[in-house]
């Protein structure tokens, strides 16, 4: 639920509740009011009563109320001494609405020249049925009114505040740390968000600093761990040359040598790894997938002539997609090593390409992998020596940096399905 | 031919440098951004490897000098940084050619002629050994003045292997120069071998007066006959 409905829900619940509340005690505050205002009315009457009475006295005989709204009956003196004026509703037959209608009747007594008489005096009053529906027609009016300005100002003004936030919110969602895109929060004058775009800003500049170090640390251990490996190969190299070498030391030198070369390859495995992790990968473009795995398959040709492996090669569909050449390079020679490597005497690959997924399919051991942990760090046999434990690893990251789904099967061999979106 | 290795590794530059007096270069070098700036602009080379991180600067600095100075067009720059940044930076600078730490002695040698070729011989990248002359411009091979077609990997051995005539190519350079990186956990390099068994019988059949000759355990030396 969006912020600005968010609020809306509860603002609607609350003016509901406050509306009602306020309603039943205007609706009892202005009855009460009214029933005053009439009673006052009613005890002013009944004196000018008695005092025209007491001038003429033929309005004494006036026993029904008829047209006018009085009447006035004898009382005997028992009786009238212990009256009291009395305000009440009652019903009266209204010829205009052809219905009993409320209303306000004084009952009173008074004394004349030693004779007692009663004295009913009427004013119509409130329909209050007519009011309360009065009431609450204008109470849903207001209700739906106060609503649907609240629905505009929300939507016109409220938005209008509300910028920034969302501004910052899409700046932060296309966010990506070591882009040079960094973001620029907009002018404000909302204390809150004023806040908050100080504190993101705060934020990402110490996660670029973490980055950068980060960076500059994985690139001072390339240069740490690389130069005295270039100083020994390089070296071993020059030592090979000599003239005076045996074919013992020859043999020494060179397994040396492919030592060497193996922890320069971790090295290299174990860099790239951390590049991929911290997403130092940036240049994506349009990337013929088809395209490289003939290439590669070319470049693999001599490799598999070696190991007496099959590649075939089934195009069922052009698959493009967005990422770093490098890396679709490098995803796509590990799946290629591995098939190559990990295969049997006569053995084969099968690539095949639709339009939107591949599979390598080789044959090899006929026991099935364990789907989860091949994708491990260092998850080998133990007796490959040229292997470094890192090639799937690889792919596992690079596949999760593009979203890719990779799945293993064992089907008659061992199966790698990469999907793309 | 002048090469001048500025490098601060004194263990890494004493081994290019032996292993360019072995190619008859005159070697100097620099060990720190000044001294290295003092002889570029009192001095010309024939070719200049630049190690991008130094003592007292960079030599992407370095290397912008030589632009100012014009001649930045015979640079190399090995860096342990393999980094794409400092490698655009870099070409754009001028420099010729970017290799990365570790590379291997014969893939320097190889990127160092291809300077020195470009630079001596009026823009003809031709290379000849005995009767032998590669074209590597056309990629076209002549034993004799008679042309012999090669496919596009027995072309880059032979080249390789040329430009490092009388040195012990190491099997694992000749792989990741021919076949690139992607080879690496290669079952060591072992796959390479029928390529160069089919050139040298090319080679044989040709009269060709060199012969790449293997050594144990290590790699490949061609010599001329």
């Amino acid at each position: 639920m969006k912020l600005l409905n968010h609020t809306l829900k509860y603002l609607s619940i609350t003016l509901f509740v406050i509306i009602s509340i306020w309603a039943a005690i205007f609706y009892v505050n202005m009855l009460d009011e009214v029933y005053d205002s009439l009673d006052d009315g009613l005890d002013n009457y009944k004196l000018l009563i008695i005092k025209k009475a007491e001038e003429d006295s033929s309005i004494l005989s006036k026993k029904e109320f008829a047209e006018s709204n009085y009447e006035i009956r004898e009382l005997p003196e028992s009786i009238a001494i212990s009256r009291k004026d009395v305000h009440q509703d009652t019903l009266m037959y209204m010829l205009n609405e052809e219905d009993y209608e409320p209303v306000r009747m004084l009952t009173s007594a008074f004394t004349l020249n030693d004779k007692y008489y009663e004295l009913k005096v009427i004013s119509s009053m409130v329909e209050e049925d007519d009011l309360i529906e009065d009431l609450l027609y204008s109470l849903i009016w207001l209700y739906v009114a106060m609503i649907a300005s609240i629905l505009i100002v929300n939507n016109f003004l409220l938005k209008k505040t509300w910028k920034p936030f969302y501004l910052l919110l899409d700046q932060l969602k296309q966010f990506k740390l070591g882009k040079d895109a960094m973001i620029t929060p907009a002018e404000t004058q909302v204390k809150e968000f004023k806040e908050l775009n100080e504190a993101v800003s705060l934020l990402l500049d110490r996660t670029l600093e973490t980055y950068q170090g980060q960076k500059q640390f994985i690139e001072n251990a390339s240069h740490e761990l690389q130069t005295p490996l270039a100083i020994s190969i390089n070296k071993l190299e020059l030592l090979s040359e000599r003239e005076d070498l045996t074919e013992n030391n020859l043999v020494a030198i060179g397994q040396v040598i492919q030592t060497l070369e193996r922890l320069k390859r971790l090295n290299k495995s174990l860099l790239l790894l951390s590049k991929i992790e911290n997403k130092q990968f940036q240049d994506n473009e349009q990337v013929d997938i088809n395209a490289i795995f003939k290439n590669l398959i070319e470049e693999f040709s001599d490799f598999a002539e070696y190991k007496n492996v099959q590649i075939s090669f089934q195009e069922n569909g052009q698959l493009y997609t967005f990422m770093n050449k490098n890396l679709a390079e490098i995803f796509i020679t590990n799946f290629l090593k591995n098939a190559i490597v990990h295969n049997t005497e006569n053995g084969s690959v099968d690539v095949t390409v639709n339009s939107s997924s591949f599979t390598v399919h080789n044959s090899g051991s006929n026991v099935p992998l364990d789907g989860q942990r091949i994708f491990q760090r260092f998850h080998k046999k133990s007796n490959e020596k040229n292997n470094t434990g890192l090639g799937l690893a690889i792919v596992k990251a690079i596949s999760d940096l593009y979203g890719l789904s990779v799945k293993y099967d064992f089907d008659n061999g061992h199966k790698m399905t990469v999907s793309f979106k | 031919m002048k090469i001048l290795i500025i490098e601060d590794e004194t263990e890494l530059m004493e081994v290019i440098r032996q292993s360019l007096e072995k190619e008859n270069f005159r070697v100097e070098s620099a060990g720190d951004y000044d001294s290295a700036l003092n002889k570029i602009i009192s001095f010309d080379y024939d070719c200049i490897l630049l190690d991008i991180m130094l003592p007292g600067g960079s030599g992407l600095d370095i290397l912008q000098e030589l632009k100012n100075l014009d001649k930045s067009d015979n640079v190399i720059i090995i860096s342990a940084k393999d980094s794409l940044d400092d490698k655009l930076t870099g070409l754009e600078l001028g420099a010729d050619d970017y290799l990365t730490k570790p590379f291997h002695i014969a893939e320097l040698n190889a990127r160092i002629k291809s300077v020195l070729r470009r630079k001596s011989f009026g823009g003809k990248n031709t290379v000849e050994l005995a009767n032998v002359k590669l074209d590597l411009d056309d990629r076209t091979l002549h034993i004799d003045n008679q042309p012999l077609p090669l496919n596009r990997k027995e072309f880059d051995i032979l080249s390789y292997m040329v430009v490092n005539k009388n040195r012990l190519v190491n099997k694992t350079s000749l792989a990741e120069h021919v076949w690139g990186d992607h080879m690496d956990e290669a079952d060591d390099y072992e796959f390479i071998y029928s390529q160069i068994k089919n050139l040298r019988k090319k080679l044989k059949e040709s009269q060709a007066g060199i012969e790449i000759q293997a050594v144990y355990g290590l790699g490949y030396k061609l010599v001329v006959l």
